[in-house]
C-alpha cells in the first residue's frame, strides 16, 4: 500500500503554493496524483463507514431472512423486532420466530450499569487526579518528583500483570460482583490523568495564583475559584477520553462483574454472542445489541466531536 | 493545543529555586506541604493499592503455586522452568508476534499515507472526524460487527468477494487466516486514530521547507523522503512504542470471536494467561508468564527508543 500511496502523489503539483502563485510556471498536466489520492481517501472514508451501515442494517433485519437476502444492501424483511428482542420487549415466541434465542436479555439493565461504571469512574478519576496533578505541577514539597517519577513508571506497566492480583485484591475485599470492585482500581487514579492534567496546570502563569494568594487566598480556594475554571477545556477533553475508556472497558469487568445485576454493555455482548440457539447466531439481534453499546458513544462524538479530534496529537496515549 | 511536550521530554524539569529564605516564603513551603499532602493522598492512596502492592504481589504469585481457592505455597522457581517447556507459551509468542507484524505493519504504513495526503489535500474536520470513529467504539463491537461481515455463509465480505469471482474465505475459522484477519480488524479501528496522531506531528514541519524544497525542483516523492520521513522521525517513534505496546495486548477480539482457536491458531499471550488464570486456576503460572511478558515489552519499548532516537528532533 506504501509504495501505491507515494506514486499516487508523484506527478501532483506541490499544493503550498497557491494557484495564484505560480502562473503558467509549468503546462498543468491532468493531475493523476490528485485523482489518485482523493480516490484513495474517498475508500478511506468509505470502508471506515460501511461496517456502521451494515450494523444498522443488520439490526433492523429478520435474522431468519438474512441468508435468503445475504446479498442485499437493504435490511432484510425489515422489522425492529432485533430492538425489541434485546430490551427484553418481545415475547418469548415472537423472538425465536424473527431468529432470536428466545433467553431473556434486558439491554436496559446492562445500559445502566455500564452508565453508573462509567460516570462513577470518570468522576471520581478526573476530580482526584486533578488534585494530584495541581500538587505535582504547583506545590513544593519534599518528594514530589521522586513520586510523579514512580506515577510514570506506571505507564509501562502492561495492565495485565496488575489485573491478576487485583482480581485477588477484589475477591479477598468481597467485592466481585459489585460496581465498587469494577470502579475501585481507576476511581482513584489513573498514570495518564494525573500525567495529562499536570502537563496543563505547568502551563498557568504562576502570577495568577501569586496575586490571589496575596489577597489571602489558601491553596484551595485558588485550586477550586481558578485553577479549575482556567483548566475547564483539558478537564472536559480528560472527562471524556476517561468516559469513553471506561464505556468500551472489557477485560476487567469481565474478570469482577460478570453477574446479571452488574453486567456492563461490552460484557453482556460477548454472553449475548455466545448463545447460539439454533446454530448460527441471533445476527438482528446481536447487531442491534452492538448499535446500543456504540450509540452513546456516537451521540457523545457527535455533539464535541471537534474537541475530542484536536486533542489528539499531545494525548499520545490513550 | 497541539505544542505540549512530547512524554519522552518531560522528566528533567528543574524545580523552582529557593530562592531568599525570606520568612513568608518558608511559611508559604510549610502550607504548601500540608496543602500538597492533602491534594496528593487520595491518588497516592489508588497508586499504593492498585499498581504498587498489585505489582508486588504479581511478582510474589509467579514464584508459586497458587489456585485461588487455596493459599499460594512458595514453588521457587518451578513455574518459570515450566514456561520455558511449555510448547503453548512458544506459541502464544509466535501468534502474538505473528499479530504484532501484521497489525502494525499495516497500520503504519496505511495511517502514513493517510496522514500525509490529509497534510497536503485535506485539512477537512469531516474527513477526520469520520476516520476517528471506528476508534471510539468498544474492541468488542468492532469484533462482533467484523466476525459478522466475515461470516463464511452469509457474510457480507464473502459476498463481495464471490461477486468478484473469488472463493469465499473462513476468515476466523481458518487457522492460517484468523490472525491476519484478527489483524485487519484491529487495523480497521486503530488506522484513523494513528493518522491523526501523525497528522498532528506533520503540522509541526514548517510550510517553508516545503515551498523552499519545491522551488528547487523536488517532487512531491523527493519531499516526502527527504523533508517529511527525518523530520517526523521522533514522532513516528513514539507512535510506534505506544502502537507497539498496545498491540501486544490483544485479547478482547480474540476473547468474542475466535477464543483462542482454531486449534491454538489465535491463543495470544493475553488470552492464554487470561484463560490459565481464570479457567483453570493456575495463579501463580499465569503470574510467571505476565512477568515475562512485562519484561518483554519493556525491554521492545527499549529498544525502539533506542534504535529511532526518540528523544531527538533533527529539526532545529
Amino acid at each position: 500500500m506504501k509504495g501505491q500511496g507515494t506514486s499516487m502523489t508523484a506527478t501532483a503539483i506541490p499544493e503550498t503554493l497557491p494557484q495564484a502563485a505560480r502562473p503558467n510556471v509549468r503546462r498543468q498536466r491532468f493531475p493523476f496524483g490528485k485523482v489518485a489520492a482523493w480516490i484513495f481517501m474517498s475508500l478511506a472514508v468509505l470502508l471506515t463507514l460501511f461496517p456502521f451501515y451494515w450494523m444498522l442494517r443488520t439490526a433492523l433485519s429478520n435474522t431468519r431472512s438474512l441468508a435468503s437476502h445475504s446479498s442485499s444492501l437493504l435490511p432484510a424483511d425489515f422489522t425492529f423486532g432485533a430492538f425489541e428482542r434485546v430490551f427484553g420487549l418481545a415475547t418469548k415466541a415472537d423472538a425465536i420466530a424473527e431468529g432470536g434465542s428466545g433467553a431473556s436479555v434486558n439491554f436496559w439493565l446492562y445500559l445502566k450499569s455500564s452508565l453508573i461504571v462509567a460516570t462513577t469512574t470518570t468522576v471520581g478519576q478526573v476530580f482526584f487526579c486533578s488534585l494530584a496533578a495541581y500538587a505535582f505541577a504547583r506545590l513544593s514539597w519534599p518528594g514530589r518528583d521522586k513520586l510523579f517519577f514512580a506515577f510514570i513508571t506506571a505507564l509501562m506497566v502492561p495492565p495485565i500483570f496488575t489485573m491478576l492480583p487485583n482480581f485477588i485484591l477484589i475477591k479477598n475485599l468481597g467485592l466481585l460482583n459489585t460496581y465498587a470492585g469494577i470502579v475501585l482500581p481507576t476511581l482513584l487514579m489513573t498514570p495518564f490523568s494525573v500525567f495529562f492534567l499536570r502537563q496543563f496546570f505547568l502551563g498557568i502563569p504562576k502570577e495568577i495564583e501569586e496575586a490571589a494568594m496575596i489577597d489571602g487566598a489558601g491553596r484551595f480556594r485558588v485550586f477550586f475559584t481558578i485553577i479549575v475554571p482556567m483548566s475547564s477545556a483539558p478537564i472536559a477533553t480528560l472527562s471524556m477520553l476517561t468516559y469513553i475508556a471506561a464505556w468500551n472497558d472489557y477485560f476487567w469487568p469481565l474478570l469482577v462483574g460478570k453477574a446479571e445485576s452488574v453486567r456492563v454493555l461490552t460484557v453482556a455482548l460477548g454472553v449475548f454472542r455466545s448463545q447460539t440457539p439454533q446454530g448460527s447466531p441471533d445476527w438482528a439481534g446481536l447487531m442491534a445489541a452492538t448499535l446500543i453499546a456504540a450509540l452513546p458513544i456516537l451521540v457523545l462524538y457527535a455533539v464535541i466531536g471537534r474537541r475530542i479530534i484536536n486533542s489528539i496529537g499531545f494525548t499520545g496515549i490513550k | 493545543m497541539t505544542t505540549t511536550p512530547a512524554p519522552a521530554r518531560v522528566r528533567g524539569r528543574t524545580r523552582p529555586t529557593p530562592g531568599t529564605a525570606t520568612r513568608p516564603k518558608s511559611r508559604r513551603a510549610r502550607n504548601d506541604l500540608k496543602a500538597a499532602l492533602i491534594f496528593v493522598l487520595p491518588a497516592t492512596i489508588g497508586f499504593a493499592v492498585f499498581y504498587v502492592w498489585p505489582a508486588l504481589r504479581g511478582i510474589y504469585y509467579s514464584f508459586t503455586d497458587f489456585s485461588v481457592l487455596s493459599p499460594e505455597t512458595w514453588v521457587g522457581t518451578a513455574n518459570y522452568q515450566a514456561l520455558l517447556k511449555d510448547d503453548l507459551v512458544w506459541n502464544a509468542l509466535k501468534v502474538t508476534l505473528e499479530y504484532v507484524v501484521i497489525n502494525i505493519g499495516a497500520q503504519t504504513v496505511l495511517a502514513l499515507t493517510i496522514a500525509v495526503l490529509m497534510h497536503r489535500f485535506t485539512k477537512s474536520m469531516a474527513v477526520r472526524g469520520a476516520l476517528l470513529l471506528p476508534y471510539l467504539v468498544a474492541n468488542v463491537v468492532v469484533a462482533l460487527t467484523w466476525f459478522w461481515m466475515m461470516d463464511y455463509q452469509i457474510g457480507i465480505v464473502n459476498q463481495m468477494l464471490e461477486w468478484v469471482g473469488i472463493d469465499r474465505v473462513a476468515f476466523f475459522g481458518d487457522s492460517a487466516w484468523a490472525i491476519p484477519t484478527i489483524a485487519m480488524v484491529n487495523v480497521w479501528r486503530h488506522v484513523g486514530y494513528t493518522a491523526l496522531l501523525i497528522f498532528a506531528g506533520l503540522q509541526t514541519i514548517p510550510d517553508q521547507l516545503y515551498e523552499a524544497a519545491s522551488l528547487d525542483g523536488s517532487g512531491e516523492v523527493r519531499s516526502f523522503f527527504k523533508i517529511t520521513i527525518p523530520l517526523l522521525r521522533p514522532v513516528l517513534a513514539m507512535v510506534l512504542v505506544i502502537t507497539v505496546t498496545g498491540s501486544f495486548q490483544l485479547f478482547d477480539t480474540v476473547a468474542v470471536t475466535t477464543a483462542g482457536g482454531p486449534i491454538n491458531a489465535t491463543r495470544v499471550i493475553y488470552y492464554y494467561i487470561y484463560d490459565l488464570a481464570f479457567t483453570r486456576f493456575q495463579f501463580g503460572y499465569a503470574s510467571a508468564i505476565s512477568v515475562v511478558l512485562f519484561a518483554i515489552l519493556a525491554a521492545v519499548a527499549f529498544a525502539q527508543i533506542k534504535l529511532l532516537r526518540a528523544g531527538e528532533s533533527d529539526l532545529s
